[in-house]
């Protein structure tokens, strides 16, 4: 029996084990994704119930250490140098009580020339007062590649409290591919904190999608440096708010290098009382670097709009259409 | 012949201090495939925003039957859900919005839906497993954009379609593709509003309308309508277009004032003949 599977089966000899996970299945399910991919032998898969680790379990070239800590887990996640992962690596982190707290202390190492891609899935579904905090440190090596997906479900009421915060170092030659979407269910507040740093010749794209609604806030803050000569970013930002909710964006992009290129590029819709807010920063600290950017705020483009209401939608149908293509 | 399926009488337009369309009068039947011809300008697209009913575009005066039936305050859903559409010249871009569903709107009331949207990509001659799952954004050329536009008046099975120039940014091979699919609408009991400046299409007609300066000069057989349109009303009117147009002159006038019935001999009212 190897570590790995050694470590899966005393997770299983937990009391209660057996309805928690099924009840994050079920979670994960919600929040979009497919629990049977969570099963299968091989797929790398780590699950985390508020602060207790219900599965981790490795493949060859995917390693994690997880430690529960008094409210969440500590986890490292590693990709072997040169590894070059075929299935994406699925972790589901979830809060099933009404209240509670969770704390993810991540750390991801990306080796040199690995290639791998990660379905992060975050449900509270149930939730009325629930904090959920993600401090993650990720570094990704030369010519090394990953794509981050984080797709979060809130439940109906508004009672949940999301603080993603990352710190991403590209190496030189690597990519960044990030997208996150709070786009199911109520947001709450969300407070959204990237800060990427990006060597030569790399890439970093985030993609930043939220559907604020009630009394939701929402906050994006995404900071770019492109360190490195011919570091190409792009922050894509795509908010839709309405009755009550705040959007606020705050997006900087730094061009410190000769042919950096930087772009940024926030659409957010405003419907009712809402209220959206963009702010840009371009900073550009050598003369063969360019950074741009572009917003579009407001209210549905009016031909979208009338085209959908020629075949015979009412504005609402219209709308949320419009808004649910933006976001998808 | 019965209650025409659409009627536009005296119809006028008048938008930021111009006049747009000066006492429209136009039939379709049902059934019918109408074209409507004219220069850039002439007022075709502003009179297909008037028939949607589309913001900004509120008649100053005259009356648009529908079946009998007067549409004047109702929003462009409600004309849409008594069975009017319209294919917009440039149609918008949709963010993330997949082909299919986008063509599904129209089709979403019909049984057997899905089958509606994969015939009406295939009447366009875009492969449903290609097309139905991208996006109807940027990333489509202006001719794709504009075959699931088509697509999409397809599938709703209309009972009055109005294309606004449904050949413009469509390769010229490609042209027996939309002419196929304007007869496909006809065959299946919808009346179509051919917009066009092009007068190649005018001939797949039943009926055609010279449309110039905000007034329909002459409406009848497509063929004389083509003649008089390919072989001296453009060329006239390209002149006239440049000098620019002056609505003041006996000749306009005398245009204008015969608006509403043929024209006959055409050129008796329709342009000043040039110097």
């Amino acid at each position: 029996m190897s570590a790995s599977t050694v470590r899966e089966h005393a997770l299983g000899q937990r009391p209660g084990w057996a309805n928690e996970m099924a009840a994050m299945l079920e979670a994960y399910r919600e929040a979009g994704g497919n629990p049977d991919a969570l099963q299968l032998p091989q797929v790398a898969t780590l699950v985390v119930s508020a602060n207790q680790v219900l599965a981790a379990h490795e493949i060859p070239g995917v390693h994690f250490e997880a430690e529960s800590l008094e409210h969440g887990v500590k986890a490292n996640i590693a990709v072997e140098p040169g590894a070059k992962i075929e299935r994406p690596v699925h972790l589901c982190f979830g809060v099933i009580p009404a209240e509670g707290l969770q704390e993810i202390m991540a750390e991801y190492d990306i080796g040199a020339g690995a290639h791998v891609e990660f379905l992060a899935h975050c449900s509270f579904p149930n939730a009325v007062k629930v904090q959920h905090v993600m401090e993650a440190c990720i570094r990704i090596g030369e010519g090394a590649s990953l794509t981050y997906t984080e797709a979060h479900y809130h439940g109906p009421t508004g009672g949940v409290e999301v603080r993603p915060h990352a710190g991403v170092r590209v190496a030189d030659g690597g990519r960044f591919i990030t997208t996150f979407s709070l786009t199911r269910g109520r947001v709450g507040l969300m407070d959204l904190d990237y800060v990427v740093s990006v060597g030569a010749d790399a890439l970093a794209e985030l993609t930043t999608k939220a559907y604020g609604t009630g009394d939701d806030k929402i906050t994006v803050r995404e900071v770019v440096r492109l360190n490195g000569a011919r570091a190409r970013g792009l922050t894509k930002t795509r908010v839709a708010v309405r009755d009550e909710a705040i959007s606020q964006v705050y997006t900087t992009a730094e061009g410190n290098a000769p042919g950096a290129r930087g772009h940024m590029s926030c659409t957010e819709i405003v419907r009712g009382r809402a209220e959206a807010r963009n702010t840009p920063l371009v900073i550009v600290r050598d003369d063969q670097a360019q950074v741009t950017h572009e917003a579009a705020i407001g209210t549905v483009n009016r031909k979208e709009l009338e085209s959908l209401l020629a075949r015979g939608l009412d504005e609402d149908e219209a709308v949320d259409l419009i808004i649910r293509g933006m976001l998808q | 012949m019965g209650e025409p399926l659409l009627r536009v009488e005296n119809l006028s337009l008048r938008r930021e201090g111009r006049d747009i369309l000066r006492g429209v009068n136009l039939t379709v039947q049902s059934g019918q495939i109408h074209a409507l011809l004219g220069l850039n300008g002439s007022g075709k697209s502003s009179l297909a925003y008037v028939l949607m009913g589309c913001e900004g575009y509120t008649p100053d005066a005259g009356r648009i039957l529908f079946e009998g039936r007067d549409l004047a305050g109702l929003s462009i859903t409600e004309r849409a859900r008594q069975g009017i559409t319209l294919a917009w010249q440039e149609p918008a871009r949709f963010e993330g919005l997949p082909v299919g569903k986008y063509i599904g709107v129209g089709a979403r009331d019909q049984e057997h839906d899905r089958e509606h949207v994969i015939a009406a990509l295939e009447a366009v001659a875009l492969p449903a497993k290609i097309y139905g799952f991208r996006a109807a954004d940027r990333t489509l050329s202006g001719g794709e954009r504009k075959r699931v536009e088509l697509a999409a008046v397809y599938a709703m099975r209309p009972r009055l379609a109005i294309l606004d120039e449904p050949d413009s940014g469509i390769d010229v091979l490609s042209l027996g593709d939309i002419e196929r699919l304007i007869r496909h609408l006809a065959d299946e009991g919808s009346a179509v509003l051919l917009i066009t400046h092009r007068d190649e299409l005018v001939t797949m007609a039943d009926v055609a309308s010279l449309m110039c300066f905000g007034s329909i000069l002459f409406t009848g057989d497509p063929a004389e309508a083509r003649r008089y349109y390919t072989g001296r009303c453009r060329p006239h009117l390209e002149t006239l277009g440049a000098q620019p147009w002056d609505a003041s002159t006996p000749e306009v006038q005398a245009a204008l004032a015969s608006n509403g019935g043929p024209v006959s001999p055409l050129s008796s009212h329709a342009v000043k003949e040039s110097a």
